[in-house]
């Protein structure tokens, strides 16, 4: 007989199921659950995008492609990084094509963490840098951002957790799950702190396509950072390209040299159909990107609006496509909000504590829904606060 | 306002309210502008989309190919307004290519639109020949896809 108790490595037994998975496995049981749940977009890949992946496959691009990407498609992020955040990356040195931008986030972590290290975590965020960088030995250090800030980084709650271990930090913004994003100035300030350590930042810009009201600024664009900085991104969320798994790093060479050997031994090279595809999308789809954006802006004005007028504090989102409203005034934990909604409405929305403790309290909305849907939701979202309160559920 | 514009043609019962919180302007500004649009003959009228099985009253939709001869003085315009004239007609378009007018028909049956062409459009003054072609099934009409179900491929929770 087997002893599987033995087997699986200790690291892996103690990683948590992420919080998110848990509350899936409830609203799987159910039927008819009209979900704000999902963290990727509603709309299909373009059309232009779809179909170069289509030409790909009928010209036999079936074969493993260069460690690091298609040099053309290299060119073309080298190009499309410049534009957008005013960097230069060297297509041949400075760029990898990931499998998504999980790979990318998996790759950084591991090729920098050590056992003991300690790593800067930007809570509330996305689920998988804690499980990567326990996996690694590294200790994780969270930042808790605050509603009040809205939930940006500030230079103050950096200098306070940085100790002579700290190795890396990691920035998620626009930020899953709370729609906040960093300025320049927020940025410059988080830059004065680090620009004298030995410290490297994780820039996870997944979202970077998705903001509101201002174009998305990267930390590498301010003075020093550049060296200092793995920046992070991807097809997923801008492209509408979720299935793809296509996403990329970009850093000084000398990282990207070592980070490399990783991505040769793990996973050889991105999917070349979907390469091809991506190449499309960033020569000709740029203004599909920007049609998806402004959908999603009006979304999120109509979903704000809708929270706060249901008298839940919905502080205002300017990226990503998450909302992140206080449900405090219930009296409720998230987690108590979330299963009650579930089972009286069968309206499925996420605990804000699925994404770090700092998320108690909150509850993530995603807007990457029909106006119709969103509307629907929003109505029983009211009746459900209503009966709440007159002490029905 | 070109974004007014899209979601109107989307849904145009959304209320003055909606389109404000949707645009981010107010509702006097949307009221305006709608008024506007009115005004200057941009946005002509509104509609409204029903499923095939809904629209039992005119069930059969026909698109029609006219040759006409235009006239000295006026052109295709003339005749064109001529065809307009019915209640029967929805749609009059001049077109490029091998025939002039682009004509669509609703009628309760096959035989009333039949009738409908060859006894009124036909004999019309100018109209050289019909060509007359039923439609058999709308998928998206008005740029609304008419499937009953848009299916959500997605999980239900994803980080």
């Amino acid at each position: 007989m087997m002893d599987y108790s033995k087997v699986i490595n200790k690291a892996t037994t103690e990683m948590k199921p992420s919080g998110i998975r848990k509350f899936f496995d409830l609203a799987a049981t159910r039927k008819g659950t009209i979900s704000l749940g999902v963290g990727e977009p509603d709309f299909q890949t373009p059309w232009p995008i779809r179909q170069a992946a289509i030409t790909a496959l009928e010209r036999g691009k079936t074969f493993y492609t260069a460690n690091a990407g298609l040099a053309e498609l290299r060119g073309e992020i080298s190009k499309y990084v410049n534009d957008r955040v005013h960097t230069k990356y060297d297509p041949d040195n400075e760029i990898i094509v990931t499998v998504g931008g999980s790979e990318a986030i998996d790759l950084s972590i591991r090729a920098v963490v050590e056992r003991g290290d300690e790593v800067l975590i930007v809570e509330p965020c996305f689920v998988c840098y804690r499980p990567i960088v326990e996996l690694c030995g590294g200790k994780v250090v969270t930042i808790e951002t605050k509603a009040e800030d809205n939930f940006r980084l500030t230079k103050q709650e950096l200098e306070d957790k940085i100790t002579e271990k700290t190795k890396v930090l990691i920035l998620p913004f626009p930020n899953n799950p709370t729609g906040a994003i960093m300025t320049r100035e927020d940025l410059e300030e988080i830059a004065e702190v680090l620009r004298g350590t030995n410290i490297i930042v994780l820039s996870d810009e997944i979202y970077s396509e998705l903001t509101y009201g201002r174009d998305h600024v990267s930390i590498v664009e301010i003075e020093g950072m550049r060296e200092r900085t793995i920046l992070i991104n991807g097809f997923s969320k801008a492209f509408a390209m979720t299935g793809w798994r296509l996403g990329y790093l970009c850093g000084p060479k000398e990282m990207i040299r070592e980070i490399l050997k990783i991505h040769q031994y793990a996973i050889m090279s991105s999917p070349t159909v979907s390469q091809y595809a991506a190449i499309k999308a960033l020569n000709s789809c740029r203004s599909d990107v920007k049609e998806m954006c402004d959908e999603y802006d009006m979304r999120r004005r109509y979903v704000v609006d809708g929270f706060n007028k249901l008298g839940l504090d919905c502080f205002t989102p300017e990226g990503a496509f998450y909302v992140f409203p206080s449900i405090k005034s219930t009296g409720l934990s998230s987690e108590e909000f979330c299963e009650k909604l579930l089972f009286s409405k069968n309206v499925a929305v996420v605990p804000g504590n699925a994404f770090g403790e700092s998320g108690e309290g909150f509850i993530r909305v995603s807007y990457a829904y029909s106006l119709k849907h969103l509307k629907t939701a929003l109505k029983y979202i009211g009746e459900f606060l209503n009966e709440l309160k007159s002490g029905e559920v | 306002m070109d974004s007014l514009l899209k979601l109107l043609k989307r849904n145009a019962r959304l209320s003055n309210s909606e389109l404000a919180i949707l645009l981010g302007k107010s509702e006097e500004e949307i009221a305006s502008e709608i008024e506007r649009l009115e005004q200057e003959g941009i946005i002509k009228g509104y509609s409204t989309i029903l499923s095939e099985s809904a629209a039992l009253e005119n069930s059969v939709t026909a698109y029609i190919e006219l040759k006409v001869s235009p006239k000295a003085q006026s052109g295709f315009d003339e005749i064109a307004r001529a065809v307009g004239q019915y209640d029967e007609v929805e749609n009059v378009w001049l077109m490029s290519g091998a025939y002039d007018l682009g004509v669509t028909v609703k009628g309760k049956t096959l035989l009333d639109v039949s009738l409908f062409v060859s006894q009124r459009l036909a004999p019309l003054d100018g109209i050289l020949s019909t060509a007359t072609h039923f439609v058999l099934k709308k998928y998206k009409d008005n740029g609304v896809d008419l499937s009953d179900e848009i299916i959500d491929e997605r999980g239900l929770i994803s980080p």
